[in-house]
């Protein structure tokens, strides 16, 4: 089962922002096809971690290895600033919490889309479009909106908005920074079902920083709980939130609402 | 003319711009920033241009200067006054005996030999300069040859107009390496920069950057496959000779809303009519 | 096809202050194709902890859980996540008391999942699906249905239909008929048997007498762990 070589692994990651340790011996791996939750509260270290798992923030020690779709190893941080860009628009993805960032909110949904694509080279006016308006389906946003500035539309629309112009191009990786923070519950409620569906139909495999447990238990195979920059545990994600060992695990699973 | 080098410039600035000129050369369509000098005139009227002019010129050269095609407007007249009184050259206004030809947003209808150089008036040398605010970004995104963005546009123009909207400074890619802003040329003048003989010269002053094309360099207008790029000009007859395929002026002629379309290129028309060309319009004139 | 050698589990709650509570020890339980296991014992004897223990939801603390999985032993209490998520895709079903709902999955995607994971085309899973919730009686107008507005019956029913449609070799049921009527009760046994026939090994816990006897071929009595520790004493 383990003989399956990794898509992303990380060891010995340490970084320290002056006094503060952001990530202190962090080490993980992830499989192609599997989702792993990193859970923390604020200043845990997740976001940093996902920050330098994807190459836009270098550790102070420690690697990150990537294996392409060819097999190779390559280290994340000694890459070619060139390369790493293809590789963000290509065979990764990021999906930050505020769509906008990563949104050309002067440049309509069919042009978001396609974006990615005609990077690459695409120069088939109809065929781009034709991929854009299969990307709004799969996103369930309405056809005729392919036109719009996504000025018009809602928070939660612009937010799969951001996801179908990620995987357009079908990143085997996707990093998820809180995707549905700040969304009102039921938009959320679509919003993690689509993610849900696309990632288990694609085999996307997708590192998710979230600090809602519940969205963990929904959508990860795996996860990790941080705790002021070190992972204190990991594993199933069902045996880690049901059974929790560590006692900050046990802390931020009791204190979780229950609807 | 007395106290001035040939040319205006001194000697160390035309090596600088020179060198600029051997980088551009050297890298068809990259941006080269260059120490723009204070020339007699403001930005924004062609200081580039006559810096790199001044920096190509000799004694034995013949230099044509138009502005939209043509060698009697105002600015056309100046310069060409500024180079005659400074370096003492030829002038003309016949681009077949011209060796150096600086223009103002127009490429001359008649095709350009392997023994002239034209040289580009530039206002923004930045192909990306309405897409992307961040200079920095734009110095990556050529760097690194990546121009979704500019595809993007133009996917932008198709899909609210039907067809891309832009008419001129129309983006191309030289040598199928960088972007490039052909300066305010018409799009209709974009294929003559293709495989061109001429050497190719761009000037920026305002911005300070000089780019090139050297001879017989591939220049592709972008396009998308199923929406191909086409040389679009009027579809009228130059009223005064008679030609349909250069690029046309409309002039207005009265106050009774009468109009006349002449070739933007005064001397392809005045070459046309010493031929014995005559437009619909030239026959009036001759029989008034 | 399942057997436990030794399995021993305590929770240690952090949060009072270290508190230990061993409720598994030494347990050693063989359940063999085709027979139903069903757990007994009064309440606190750990029945639904062994029970989850089992499916490697919870930790043990020490001892074996060994799954026939692809023709090989493994063992759950030892093995990485990813494997104990491969032996609960192939060989290891789990229904548990009560249906973790899922915001805007219809019931007929809940019980057909199983299927998907596995590789089955949606349509055939679908298909599937249909056929067993209306063995259990959920009418088919409720099918598209998210179940979260069920009835805990409804709910428990769709629940097994998501439990039973894979065909695992190897099933743990937690109180399968709690919120049943008769009728469905009989569904439930009936589906049983037919598993068992399968050669289906089957780990229950159910205290309902009726349906026990029904469906059990034999008990494993568990007894609290104090009660174990004071009469070992």
């Amino acid at each position: 089962m383990s003989d399956e070589p990794t898509l992303i692994s990380a060891r010995g990651l340490n970084l320290t922002f002056g006094a503060i340790a952001a990530l202190a011996d962090v080490q993980m791996d992830l499989w192609p096809g599997e989702m792993l939750a990193i859970v923390g509260e604020s200043g845990s270290g997740k976001t940093t971690l996902l920050n330098v798992l994807s190459g836009r923030l270098a550790p102070d020690a420690g690697t990150v290895w990537y294996r392409d779709p060819a097999g190779h190893l390559h280290d994340v941080h000694a890459m070619p600033a060139p390369a790493l860009r293809t590789l963000h628009r290509s065979d990764w993805g990021f999906v930050h919490q505020d769509p906008r960032q990563n949104l050309r909110m002067t440049v309509s949904a069919g042009g978001n889309v396609g974006e990615r694509l005609m990077a690459q080279g695409a120069r088939h006016y109809g065929d781009i479009r034709a991929a854009a308006l299969d990307w709004l389906a799969q996103v369930e946003i309405d056809a005729n909106r392919i036109d719009d500035l996504p000025r018009t539309f809602s928070g939660g629309m612009q937010q799969r908005l951001q996801i179908a112009r990620t995987l357009v191009t079908h990143p085997r990786l996707v990093f998820m920074d809180e995707p549905t923070g700040g969304l009102d519950v039921s938009v959320q409620a679509r919003l993690l079902d689509l993610i849900r569906s696309l990632v288990a139909r694609l085999r996307i495999a997708v590192v998710l920083v979230t600090h809602d447990i519940a969205v963990a238990r929904l959508l990860a195979h795996r996860i990790a709980v941080m705790q002021r920059g070190r992972i204190v545990e990991t594993g199933l994600t069902d045996q880690v939130l049901d059974d929790p060992q560590h006692p900050y695990t046990q802390l931020l699973v009791s204190s979780v609402l229950n609807a | 003319m007395k106290g001035y080098n040939f040319a205006y410039l001194d000697e160390q600035t035309k090596r600088m711009i020179r060198r600029g000129l051997l980088k551009a050369v050297a890298i068809p369509g990259h941006q080269v920033p260059f120490g723009s000098r204070e020339m007699p005139l403001p930005y924004g009227w062609g200081t580039g241009g006559i810096q790199v002019t001044a920096s190509i010129l000799g004694p034995n050269d013949v230099l044509k200067v138009i502005d939209q095609g043509a060698d009697d407007t105002t600015n056309a007249v100046s310069i060409r006054r500024f180079f005659a009184k400074t370096a003492g050259v030829k002038t003309t206004t016949e681009t077949g005996e011209a060796t150096v030809i600086q223009t103002r947003h127009r490429i001359p209808e008649k095709a350009l030999r392997a023994d002239q150089i034209i040289v580009y008036q530039v206002p923004q040398p930045e192909p990306l300069f309405r897409l992307e605010p961040s200079r920095v970004e734009t110095r990556r995104m050529h760097g690194l040859a990546d121009y979704g963005l500019m595809h993007v546009k133009l996917y932008e123009d198709i899909a609210r107009y039907g067809q891309i909207s832009i008419s001129y400074d129309y983006p191309v890619m030289v040598n199928e390496r960088y972007l490039m802003s052909p300066s305010p040329i018409p799009a209709f003048d974009n294929p003559k920069m293709d495989m061109m003989p001429a050497l190719q010269l761009f000037g920026a002053g305002r911005e300070k950057r000089i780019y090139a094309i050297p001879p017989w360099t591939r220049v592709k207008s972008l396009d998308f496959e199923d929406h191909p790029f086409r040389a679009i000009n009027a579809p009228h007859a130059c009223g005064l000779c008679g030609a349909t395929d250069s690029y046309l002026d409309e002039v207005v002629t009265d106050d009774r809303g009468g109009r006349l379309f002449v070739c933007s290129d005064t001397d392809h028309c005045a070459s046309r009519r010493a031929e014995g060309h005559v437009g619909a319009d030239g026959l009036r004139e001759a029989a008034e | 096809m399942l057997q436990t050698i030794g399995l021993a589990k305590t929770f240690t709650l952090h949060l009072r202050g270290g508190l230990t509570m061993p409720v598994l020890s030494d347990i050693d339980l063989t359940v063999n194709a085709g027979e139903c296991v069903v757990l007994s014992g009064p309440s606190g004897a750990g029945k639904s902890t062994l029970l989850r223990s089992l499916y490697g939801n919870y930790r043990a603390a020490a001892g074996q859980i060994l799954v026939r999985h692809r023709g090989r032993m493994v063992d759950i209490a030892s093995a990485d996540p990813r494997a104990i998520l491969d032996v609960r895709h192939e060989t290891l079903g789990y229904v548990s008391q009560f249906l973790r709902v899922v915001p805007r999955v219809s019931a007929l995607d809940v019980a057909a999942e199983p299927l998907v994971i596995r590789g089955v085309g949606q349509d055939e899973a679908r298909d599937r699906a249909r056929a067993l919730l209306l063995q259990l009686n959920i009418p088919a107008r409720l099918h598209g249905i998210p179940p979260a507005t069920f009835s805990g019956g409804e709910q428990q029913r769709v629940n097994l239909a998501r439990g039973f449609i894979a065909g695992h070799p190897i099933l743990l049921l937690d109180e399968p008929t709690a919120s049943l009527d008769a009728d469905n009760r009989a569904v439930v046994i009936g589906m049983v048997r037919d598993a068992k026939a399968r050669g289906t090994a089957i780990v229950a816990i159910c205290h309902d007498a009726d349906v026990r006897d029904a469906i059990a071929d034999r008990l494993f009595t568990m007894t609290p762990y104090q009660d174990a520790v004071a009469s070992a004493a």
